[in-house]
Order: C-alpha cells, then sequence, then structure tokens
C-alpha cells in the first residue's frame, strides 16, 4: 500500500457568507442596486450576490471619503492614525482563519497560500505601516510630508486581501482616506475587511469599498474627486488608466504585468532551483505578476534541471483548494481559463513542445494542469505574453552574458530570479537586469519592508517601504 | 571494488567526485522541508503512518547503565510492541552497545522474535575515536555475537579536515568486515557536520563506499535528525538510485519523539524520494521514546480518546 494523503478539508463552518451584499460607505453597508454573482471557481456554486456601483454610488463614497478626510482624518495625529492601523492589524490575525477560508473559497487558491502567505502578509502589512503613521517626518520625505487626498484604489482578484493591505494601509498610514474596489470575482475578503473597519471602530468614511466591474472602475478613476489612482493589473487596463489621468492633478502608481526570468546558472544549487522553478510559476496557480514564467536555463545543465523539475512536478497535489495538502488549486475564472487555454495552444501551434504530469482535474470549476512548454525561443508568443497561469516556458542560453540579454528582451520588467552558488556572479547579474525586483536563491519573497514595482511595462512607482510610501504623500519626489 | 565506478578508491577521483556534487543552498532546503511539514495526515492514512512508522522503529537503548534486565525487556517489547493487541507489529530492529548483542539476540530468539534483527552500534561509537584495529575488531565482536546490522560512526574529525579518503577507506574496511553477514548504516552525527553541504557530501561518500543505509545522528548531539538534513539525505539517496540503480536506506535519529514527527518523516520520504522508500527495508527511526506515542496514538485512533501512558509499557 502507498502513502495516499486522505482528505484534509478545513472547514466551511468559519464563515458565513450573506446571500447578497452591498456597498460599504461612510461606514456602513449601503444597499445595492444592480447585482452579479461571484462563484467558487473549483465548484462554479454561488457564493453570493455582488452589488455593482455605478455612478451614485461612486459620487457618494467620494463624497463620504473627502469629508472623512477634511474633518477626521487628515486633522488626526500620526500617533492616533496608527492606533488604528494596529487595532486593524490585530483583528486581521485573530480573525485569520475566516480570511483565509474565505478567500479560498472566493479566488481558488489552496488554503495552505491563503493560511500561510496571503492573510500572515496582509496583516503585516498593516502593522508595519502602523509603526510610519506617527514617524512620516522621519522617512527622508522632506520635514513635513502632507497626504494627498481621497485615493482612488483598484485592486486584481489574484491576493484579494494581500492587494487591499497593499493598497490601504500605506494609504491611511499617510492620512489618506480610499475608496476601493476589489475585483469582480473576488470581493468577499474586502467585504469581511469593511466589518473589520467597523470592528475598530475606524473613523466612518476613511475606507469606503465599492464593487462592481470594470465600469466602476473606471467612474471611480476618471472622478473628479479623487487625487490619486492606485491600480494593480493588466498592462492593457493600466495604459487605459494612464491616458485617463493624463490631463489631470492626479497622482498614480501602476502595478502592473510581467514575464519575469528565472536564471539558473550552471553552479545552482539544484534541489532548491527546482524548489524556485516550481514555487515561481506554480504558487497562486501562477496568477502571480511577478511569476518567474521564463525559465532561463544555462544549457549545460538544462538536461539535469528538466529532468529534477519534471519529477519534482509529479508530485504537485492538484485539487480542491479547501484542502491542506492541495499545493495548486483552481483557475479564478472562465474567462481566464480561455485566455489561458488559448495562449498553450498557440505554444503548441508555434512549435513548443508541451509537458504535464498526469493529474485528475476535477469535472466543475476551472482548471489547469502545471505545464511546461520546452524548445521555446524568444520569439515564441508564450516567450513574450504573460500568460498569468501555471505555465512555464523554458529556454536556453550559453553564456551568463546571453542569459541577462535574454531575460531583458522583453518590454516587460517587474521581477527575476537569479540561482546560483556564486555571490560574485549574482551580484553581477542583479546589476544587469532591469526588473524591479530580483530574487537571489529564492522567488516570489514578499515583505513589507521592501518595494515592489516594475520597470518599462509593469508599471510606475513602488509599493512596500519607505518607497511605497512617498506614492501616497505630498512635497515628496516620486519614483 | 568498484565502488559503482563513481571512483577508483584514491584521493583524487573521491575529490573530483565530491567537488563536483551541487550545493545545498540552506534557505531553501529548510523552507521545502517547512513546508512539507504542513500536510496533514489524517484518518486513514494515519493509521497506516503509524503502523508504518511502527515497523520502521529500531528500537534503541544506548546507556552505560543497560543491563542484561533493561535489553532482554526492550526485546519483548520490540516483539510486541503492544501485549494486549495483536495486530500492532514488531518492529525493524533492536539497537544496542556491542556488548548486549547476544543477550539481545539470544532473549529475542527465546520469545519468538527470530525476525527481528539487532543492530550494534559500532567503531568506538559515539564519537569514533580510536584506532581501525579496535574499530574493526568492535565490528567483528558484534557480528560474531550475532549482530545482523552495523551503525557504524564516520570519523568527524577526518572529514572536517578534509581527509575524505580517509572517512571513505574506514567505511570500505567496515563494509568487508560485514561482507554479507550485516547491513551496514554509517552514522554521519550531523550535528557536528553542521553544514548541508557536508551533510551532501557525506552521504556520496558513504554510498559509493558501500553503506547500505545513511544515518544522520548518534543520538548523542543536537540537533540531531532535522527535517531539513533528512530531506538532504533523501535527495542524495534519490539522486544516487538514479546515477547507480542502487537503493539505499535512510535512518534520521534522535529528536524523533513524537507521531507527528515520525509522520513528518514519512511525508519527506514520500515526497523527496518516493513510496518504494517507505519500507522498513529502505527507512528506519531510530528513537526510544517514540514507539510509546505511536502506540498511544494508534490507541486514541481505535478508541476515540488519549489514553495515559500506565496503558502503554514502559519499556
Amino acid at each position: 500500500m502507498s502513502f495516499e494523503y486522505a482528505p484534509a478539508p478545513e472547514s466551511r463552518a468559519l464563515v458565513s457568507i450573506k446571500p447578497k451584499y452591498g456597498h460599504f460607505i461612510g461606514g456602513k453597508f449601503v444597499a445595492g442596486g444592480k447585482h452579479f454573482p461571484t462563484i467558487n471557481p473549483a465548484t462554479e456554486e454561488v457564493l453570493s450576490q455582488i452589488a455593482l456601483a455605478g455612478k451614485a454610488e461612486v459620487d457618494a463614497a467620494v463624497k463620504a471619503a473627502r469629508k472623512a478626510y477634511t474633518t477626521t482624518w487628515s486633522k488626526m495625529s500620526g500617533k492616533e492614525r496608527g492606533k488604528y492601523l494596529y487595532r486593524i492589524a490585530r483583528i486581521m490575525q485573530e480573525r485569520a482563519r475566516e480570511f483565509a477560508v474565505l478567500e479560498t473559497l472566493d479566488n481558488g487558491k489552496p488554503i495552505r497560500e491563503s493560511r500561510d502567505t496571503d492573510i500572515p502578509l496582509a496583516a503585516a502589512h498593516f502593522f508595519y505601516h502602523a509603526g510610519w503613521a506617527d514617524k512620516l517626518e522621519y522617512a527622508g520625505l522632506g520635514t513635513s510630508p502632507k497626504p494627498l487626498g481621497v485615493a482612488g484604489q483598484i485592486i486584481p482578484w489574484n491576493f484579494p486581501l494581500l492587494m487591499l493591505a497593499w493598497k490601504v494601509a500605506p494609504a491611511l498610514a499617510a492620512g489618506n482616506t480610499v475608496v476601493l474596489k476589489p475585483a469582480e470575482s473576488t470581493p468577499l475578503t474586502a467585504l469581511l475587511f469593511a466589518e473589520v473597519c467597523q470592528q475598530a471602530e475606524l473613523p466612518a468614511g476613511v475606507v469606503n469599498i465599492l464593487t462592481g466591474d470594470g465600469s466602476t472602475g473606471a467612474l471611480i478613476v476618471n472622478h473628479p474627486g479623487i487625487d490619486k489612482i492606485a491600480f494593480t493589473g493588466s498592462t492593457e487596463v493600466g495604459k487605459i488608466i494612464a491616458r485617463a489621468v493624463a490631463s489631470t492633478n492626479k497622482s498614480v502608481t501602476l502595478e502592473l504585468g510581467g514575464k519575469a526570468a528565472n536564471i539558473v546558472f550552471d553552479d545552482a544549487p539544484i534541489d532548491e532551483t527546482v524548489e524556485g522553478i516550481i514555487n515561481g510559476i506554480f504558487f497562486n496557480q501562477g496568477h502571480v505578476c511577478c511569476a518567474g514564467s521564463r525559465l532561463l536555463l544555462q544549457e549545460n545543465v538544462a538536461e539535469e534541471v528538466l529532468h529534477k523539475l519534471k519529477n519534482r512536478m509529479e508530485k504537485i497535489r492538484v485539487g480542491d483548494p479547501m484542502d491542506k495538502n492541495t499545493d495548486v488549486g483552481a483557475i479564478n475564472s472562465k474567462e481566464q481559463l480561455v485566455k489561458i487555454t488559448e495562449l498553450a495552444t498557440a505554444g503548441d501551434a508555434e512549435g513548443a513542445e508541451r509537458w504535464s504530469p498526469p493529474c485528475n482535474l476535477p469535472a466543475k470549476g476551472f482548471w489547469f494542469a502545471p505545464t511546461i512548454f520546452t524548445g521555446v525561443t524568444q520569439a515564441h508568443r508564450i516567450a513574450r505574453e504573460e500568460i498569468f497561469g501555471p505555465v512555464l516556458s523554458v529556454l536556453t542560453f550559453r553564456t551568463p552574458q546571453e542569459g541577462i540579454e535574454k531575460a531583458n528582451n522583453t518590454p516587460f520588467g517587474l521581477s527575476a530570479g537569479i540561482w546560483s552558488e556564486k555571490g560574485s556572479r549574482t551580484l553581477w547579474a542583479s546589476q544587469q537586469l532591469r526588473a524591479g525586483v530580483i530574487w537571489a536563491n529564492t522567488f516570489n519573497k514578499f515583505d513589507p519592508t521592501s518595494p515592489f514595482g516594475g520597470y518599462k511595462e509593469s508599471g510606475w512607482g513602488r509599493e512596500g517601504g519607505r518607497h511605497g510610501l512617498s506614492a501616497y504623500l505630498k512635497g515628496v519626489s516620486h519614483e | 571494488m568498484s565502488f559503482y565506478g563513481l571512483v577508483d578508491g584514491g584521493d583524487a577521483s573521491l575529490k573530483s567526485y565530491l567537488n563536483n556534487l551541487s550545493g545545498v543552498d540552506q534557505v531553501g532546503a529548510e523552507a521545502r522541508a517547512a513546508m512539507l511539514a504542513t500536510r496533514s495526515i489524517k484518518t486513514s492514512s494515519k493509521r497506516w503512518a503509524i503502523d508504518t512508522a511502527i515497523t520502521m522503529v529500531d528500537l534503541t537503548t544506548l546507556e552505560g547503565a543497560d543491563t542484561p534486565g533493561k535489553v532482554k525487556a526492550l526485546c519483548t517489547k520490540a516483539v510486541r510492541p503492544d501485549p494486549t493487541d495483536s495486530t500492532v507489529p514488531s518492529v525493524g530492529a533492536v539497537c544496542v552497545y556491542n556488548d548486549m548483542v547476544s543477550v539481545a539476540r539470544t532473549h529475542l530468539d527465546l520469545i519468538g522474535g527470530q525476525h527481528v534483527p539487532v543492530a550494534a552500534v559500532s567503531t568506538a561509537f559515539p564519537s569514533g575515536r580510536a584506532s581501525m584495529v579496535v574499530k574493526i575488531q568492535d565490528t567483528q565482536d558484534a557480528i560474531d555475537a550475532g549482530a545482523a546490522e552495523i551503525d557504524m560512526v564516520i570519523d568527524r574529525g577526518a572529514f572536517l579536515a578534509g581527509r575524505y579518503i580517509d572517512v571513505f577507506n574506514e567505511i570500505v574496511q567496515i563494509r568487508q568486515v560485514c561482507g554479507d553477514k550485516a547491513h551496514l548504516k554509517v552514522i554521519f552525527e550531523t550535528g557536528e557536520l553542521v553544514t548541508y553541504d557536508n551533510v551532501r557530501k557525506a552521504s556520496f561518500l558513504a554510498m559509493a563506499a558501500g553503506a547500505d543505509f545513511i544515518k544522520t545522528s548518534t543520538g548523542k548531539v543536537a540537533p540531531a535528525a532535522t527535517a531539513p538534513v533528512v530531506l538532504v539525505m533523501l535527495e542524495a539517496v534519490r539522486d544516487f538510485y538514479e546515477m547507480t540503480n542502487a537503493r539505499i536506506g535512510v535512518k534520521p535519529a534522535g529528536g524523533i519523539r513524537n507521531t507527528k514527527d515520525a509522520i513528518k518523516q514519512l511525508v519527506l520520504v514520500n515526497e523527496t524520494v518516493g513510496p518504494d522508500w517507505l519500507n522498513p527495508k529502505l527507512f528506519r527511526i531510530g528513537a526510544s521514546a517514540l514507539l510509546n506515542d505511536l502506540l498511544m496514538q494508534r490507541m486514541k485512533m481505535d478508541e476515540g480518546y488519549y489514553s495515559s501512558p500506565q496503558y502503554v509499557t514502559m519499556d
């Protein structure tokens, strides 16, 4: 008999999902007009009906945010603001399991990741920025940095609560108020966060949460009452936003797509490199803007690395995201599955060789087996376009110089990984790479103290650390 | 000897073989081990894991105060770990000092435990600080007294000084003494080798020299069988199998005290080298206190509550 792991499902009883949600405006839940369903992508079960914010709701939210900004939040001392942020952080920790279960149900990501990565990191962002709230004048941003005003924040579906934390925590620490729109397919943890704001007795209007689709996002971006737009999402939408704010006084930060190179030199620690490749592309089903989606292998170790990578991929556990032993969960939406499938088919058509380990994908829900393409060249679409799914393109290089040239030969520049046991090579390579985040002998590691953001078409500005804070303050240089 | 065609028995070829091994990234190895420790093993798979772990226990007593009475009691427990439940399997082996081998073998045979082998620690265990003549005699004595498994220690001083060939030659000589009478387990004392690079190097060195098993620790030094150390050794065993087709066993020893720890070890095996190694022929756990926790967890699964230690035998 072999060691089969019996199902180990996390309990769903921890969360109560309402049949219908409204918006969170001025500290209260306000009933919505039109609604649309949010589903569990692992089962296609409808979880709840979500309100679609139109012009009236956006106006009301911006008005509430402005009022809170002028009457309360911008006048409050940093020390007092910090107390609210600490309180929010603690409540998020206390309710961490509830958040994790809700995130997994709505997003499709494995409970192990929402439990061990998303939620703890989200709380960490609030703790970190709480510490900044009363120290802004010591952040090297001038003697008396001032908040921008009302921030409109539009976040993606891949790390719903974590992206909320990346946006809301620095904005609030710096003294801004926010109107935030979670992604259409993953609004539930943002709505639970609204409850946390109430529980923390955050002054009304400091955080406003509007649910909706792209049309709601456009209303926020184009609203004249908003001082700053922070967006995380596709490069395509990022460009639309950049055009929309071009003739206004709005500040803007954009965190967009990527096609990161994970570069393996021949002196890499092979077993840990294989783990890093797996983590780089299969973490969160590859729905990661900084995913290591282009594997660049030095040719003299390519065969060995690929052999070990395939063996390791056979151990990946794909399936029920609520099972504690699941490594790869469901694709977030049907639309995304179609996109991944289309690009993978393009890989086949262009002559790359596709390989996936045998795995039984559930009949219902949206699934895509972990996949690698070998024999990929710079000219393949799957080497250039962001797939945003569990699909890895494998390329080779002959010399370190060639590896760097290939890594930089992309319109994107969000992240990169370097695998080598030689310190001098790692330092040299990191100086040559044009990417905002570079990992050495690791991948997809995040920390609130570390700025995150891209070069080129991967975005404008940074989030996290002192650099991220500066994007929510006036009178200081923006990167 | 052929050494699997990997080395020629000389210093230069051994050095080149060891220096060509890829390094181990400490952070990455520890992260992988920590991730595998989150596996949640429940119900039927937990039950299977507990019984499998029992068959893998090398039930050990290695004290200056060991007496024939103590060793006989241990042997009785090894054969029938739970006297009230005959479905509990026997353990993998009884592990004792050299001078207790004959006591253990005689008693096991007397009580119907012919199937339970006796393992003897050897080569001036635990420090390894003795001449080769003494180490060979130590091993020969144990085999003559009926030991079917020899747990030798390597000369850590030689290893840390870079005299790999001396370590290699000692293993080769003890391997010759064992012949086909005894399985050879080679103990690294990973708590003294410290780095994962050293653990990987020692693993490949011992396997090429003819070890049947590679073993983490003596149990006398902490840290002992940490999850990342066992992971690195399992990866070495897996790679060695791909190179040579030879299946080498792994024995973590020291620090594995409860069922949860033991199950984590089985998960490491399952997801690193694969289910073929989930077998007492290829995986053992050196322990003394562990067995009782396995028995108590087994009772808990049957009866629904965690009983008092008074319901399992003390040795």
